[in-house]
């Protein structure tokens, strides 16, 4: 049996006092491909934020077990450290803040964790040029200002560009596909894919099918009122566009 | 099995509270008059400095001046009453004799300066920087003197100005800033003990960077001094200002006036990196920091621009300004002013557009924390004869927590049809989202606030010289240093 990376036990999650994850569960084995699905509010992107450390979500019970570490014990950055990369849907602007000197700290800041000596920015010049390379990223890409004028595409390039950069061993993209059309995801998917190791897990959430043809994940999971109602593979996408969300509605109990 | 977890939470106030780190005091004999301002201190003064007799006149002048004026109130600031009796005017290092060489100097204020990163003995000088430093009333030593002679350059306190280039300094002093100015500059002008002098001939561009550090030890004394630039037609000078003080819980006052004078074509550049104590976490002690600077262009396509990043000081009142007399001269100024704990910032800027053509560029960046206020205070006047002048000014704030004030209080006087002003203004806050993604990439959360806050300053910065746009991150990342909850 393959090695969980991680697992999710019992988790209620809330923000405001609002609950919006209830008795979750979740198990994510090392390189499987784990899609996640729901309707609007059904707490897809709460859970994100939750496995990355977000401050203004609560926990008031579970647990969130990674690779043998208690996730809850670890601050935000340290969780990034261990291997916990999330894709923003909606990918920041940091006025004044180049990519390259933004990619370089990521970096640095990572070595520091696991005692390797920093790069200096000379060094991480090679480094990155590698990975844009990879992507098919110009490097004047680097000099301008972390997402300040990207375009939506650009965006979520530069997500994958950090990816790549920083070696996850949990990947989470939340909803990757948003703002983008056929042919950028269909880019995205395949920067994915190609360039990821093969021992990184992915937990993708998203809306659309489409994704999940490019993907080929190993579990579908379908997500509702906090919880997941249904786990099936590939198959249980057809099922969904034919007959829509409503149709897992009666494994609510 | 259940288990309850506080998760991480920001705890911004937290990351701010960083002890001083220049806060130490040289145990040092000094020398000081007796406390309060009398005509009688004044003539003492004069007479231990040996000045000329114009100096002595322009001195008493500025005292009868100043003895019917009021300490204005119309800044944004709350300040305790200042009992101008309890000061002293005057303290100087204790010495046996004159000083001729550096190694005369009181080991205890080299020890000082090389505390403060200022190396004044010849091995371990920045190699492109002159320095003038400044202890309490008097100058310590300037280096680079003769290599900037060479040139024809002149750099040197302005008591050594007033002893070796009298007429020079009679021509200029108080053209800019007049004694009777304002309350802080009347002052200054009748007690202020020294300061550096600098004068660059025709067609000269200054070969180093010239810089003054200012270093107040003494608890009682006010530190009054006095920077003179005079840059001759069609020449360039880069001047750079630093400042530290000792932690007291008392206040101290530091009152000084800068004038700039700019000839034809000739360019100052004037940055200031002000750190002086401002005051502990509970808002007791720090220095009051009532600075007068003005610019004044007398030939056409002069220029002077004026960067400040302003972090220390318990209240911090100054607008250093251009008077743009001739025509198509340019005014800049770009400012950082970052306050913490209980500190008060009121500055900006005034352009004073006289001259036909002229323009002017106001960049000014305000960040608060804590308790403390921030206010921009900035006026743009075109007179009636600046035909087709120019002005862009832009002003952001940034709020850290939800204690702290910021404001802005544009003045506009046009007079000039033809003028063409534009003012933008933003105020934002720390955003949590951007706060997050930095973490969620590894990025500690000290290191986060003050990227996003460099990148915020980024404008203001890059107008520095090179090797002070990178202390004054450092000193922004050290400011932010701190806890983290």
């Amino acid at each position: 049996m393959k090695k969980n990376i991680l697992t999710i036990r019992n988790l209620d999650a809330s923000i405001e006092k609002k609950k919006i994850l209830n008795d979750f569960h979740l198990e994510i084995a090392q390189s499987e491909i784990h899609v996640l699905m729901g309707p609007n509010g059904s707490g897809k992107s709460t859970l994100s934020k939750v496995l990355a450390g977000h401050p203004a979500y609560q926990i008031q019970k579970g647990s969130i077990v990674f690779q043998n570490q208690n996730l809850l014990d670890l601050a935000p950055e340290i969780r990034s450290h261990e291997g916990l990369f999330l894709a923003f849907q909606y990918p920041l602007e940091i006025p004044g803040l180049t990519n390259y000197d933004f990619l370089r700290i990521a970096f640095n800041e990572k070595r520091k964790y696991w005692n390797l000596p920093e790069v200096t920015p000379l060094e991480f010049m090679e480094v990155i040029q590698t990975f844009l390379q990879q992507l098919k990223i110009k490097e004047e890409f680097l000099h301008r200002n972390v997402n300040e004028g990207f375009s939506g595409g650009e965006k979520k390039r530069n997500e994958i560009l950090q990816m790549l950069l920083l070696q996850p061993k949990l990947v989470i993209l939340d909803e990757i596909d948003s703002g983008l059309d056929i042919d950028a995801i269909k880019i995205i998917c395949d920067g994915i894919l190609e360039n990821i190791s093969p021992e990184t897990s992915l937990l993708v959430i998203t809306h659309y099918p489409k994704m999940i043809t490019y993907l080929k994940p190993d579990f579908v999971h379908i997500m509702r009122e906090g919880k997941i109602i249904q786990t099936g593979n590939v198959g249980l996408v057809e099922q969904l566009e034919n007959f829509g969300y409503d149709s897992f509605c009666e494994k609510l109990s | 099995m259940t288990e309850i977890k506080n998760q991480t939470t920001f705890e911004l106030t937290q990351v701010f509270n960083q002890p001083y780190k220049y806060g130490f005091q040289t145990p040092i004999e000094s020398e000081a008059f007796p406390k309060g301002l009398t005509e009688e201190i004044l003539a003492l003064l004069s007479s231990k400095k040996e000045e000329p007799i114009f100096l002595r006149q322009f001195r008493l002048k500025a005292y009868q001046r100043w003895k019917k004026m009021k300490m204005p109130s119309w800044g944004n600031l709350e300040i305790s009453p200042i009992d101008f009796n309890a000061l002293t005017y005057y303290s100087i290092p204790k010495k046996k004799k004159q000083l001729n060489s550096l190694e005369e100097v009181d080991p205890e204020i080299l020890k000082t300066f090389e505390k403060l990163g200022i190396a004044l003995d010849e091995q371990k000088r920045l190699s492109n920087v002159a320095v003038d430093a400044v202890f309490d009333s008097v100058s310590i030593a300037t280096t680079y003197k003769e290599k900037l002679a060479k040139s024809g350059v002149i750099f040197c306190s302005i008591s050594e100005a007033i002893q070796h280039y009298p007429s020079l300094v009679q021509r200029f002093l108080g053209t800019v800033v007049s004694p009777g100015d304002n309350f802080f500059a009347a002052l200054n002008s009748a007690v202020f003990s020294d300061g550096s002098f600098c004068y660059i001939p025709q067609n000269t561009i200054c070969p180093l960077e010239l810089s003054t550090y200012f270093r107040i030890n003494d608890k009682d004394a006010g530190q009054f001094e006095r920077t003179l630039i005079i840059a001759e037609k069609n020449s360039q000078i880069s001047y750079l200002e630093g400042c530290t003080a000792p932690q007291y819980s008392e206040n101290q006052l530091h009152a000084a006036i800068v004038e700039l004078i700019a000839f034809e074509n000739a360019k100052i550049t004037y940055s200031t990196v002000q750190n002086w104590y401002g005051g502990d976490e509970k808002g007791k002690g720090g220095i009051y920091n009532f600075v007068t600077k003005r610019g004044l262009t007398i030939g056409k396509r002069a220029s002077i621009s004026w960067t400040q990043v302003e972090t220390g000081s318990a209240i911090t009142w100054k607008y250093p300004s251009c008077i743009l007399l001739a025509k198509e001269s340019v005014g800049e100024f770009y400012s950082v002013a970052l306050t913490n704990n209980y500190q008060q910032a009121d500055t900006g800027t005034k352009m004073v557009h006289l001259g036909e053509r002229t323009t002017s560029k106001i960049i000014s960046k305000g960040i608060s924390c804590g308790f403390s206020k921030n206010a921009y205070r900035g006026l743009v006047k075109i007179g009636a004869n600046a035909i087709f002048a120019r002005n862009f000014s832009q002003c952001d704030s940034f709020l850290l927590g939800s204690s702290s004030y910021a404001s802005t209080y544009p003045y506009l006087d046009i007079r000039n049809p033809t003028a063409i002003v534009e003012h933008e203004a933003t105020i934002s806050k720390v955003s949590e989202e951007q706060l997050f993604y930095l973490l969620q990439r590894g990025i500690p959360m000290e290191q986060a606030i003050s990227l996003l806050l460099s990148g915020f300053c980024r404008d203001v910065f890059t107008m520095l010289p090179m090797e002070f746009a990178m202390e004054a991150d450092k000193l922004l990342a050290l400011k932010l240093e701190g806890t983290v909850g």
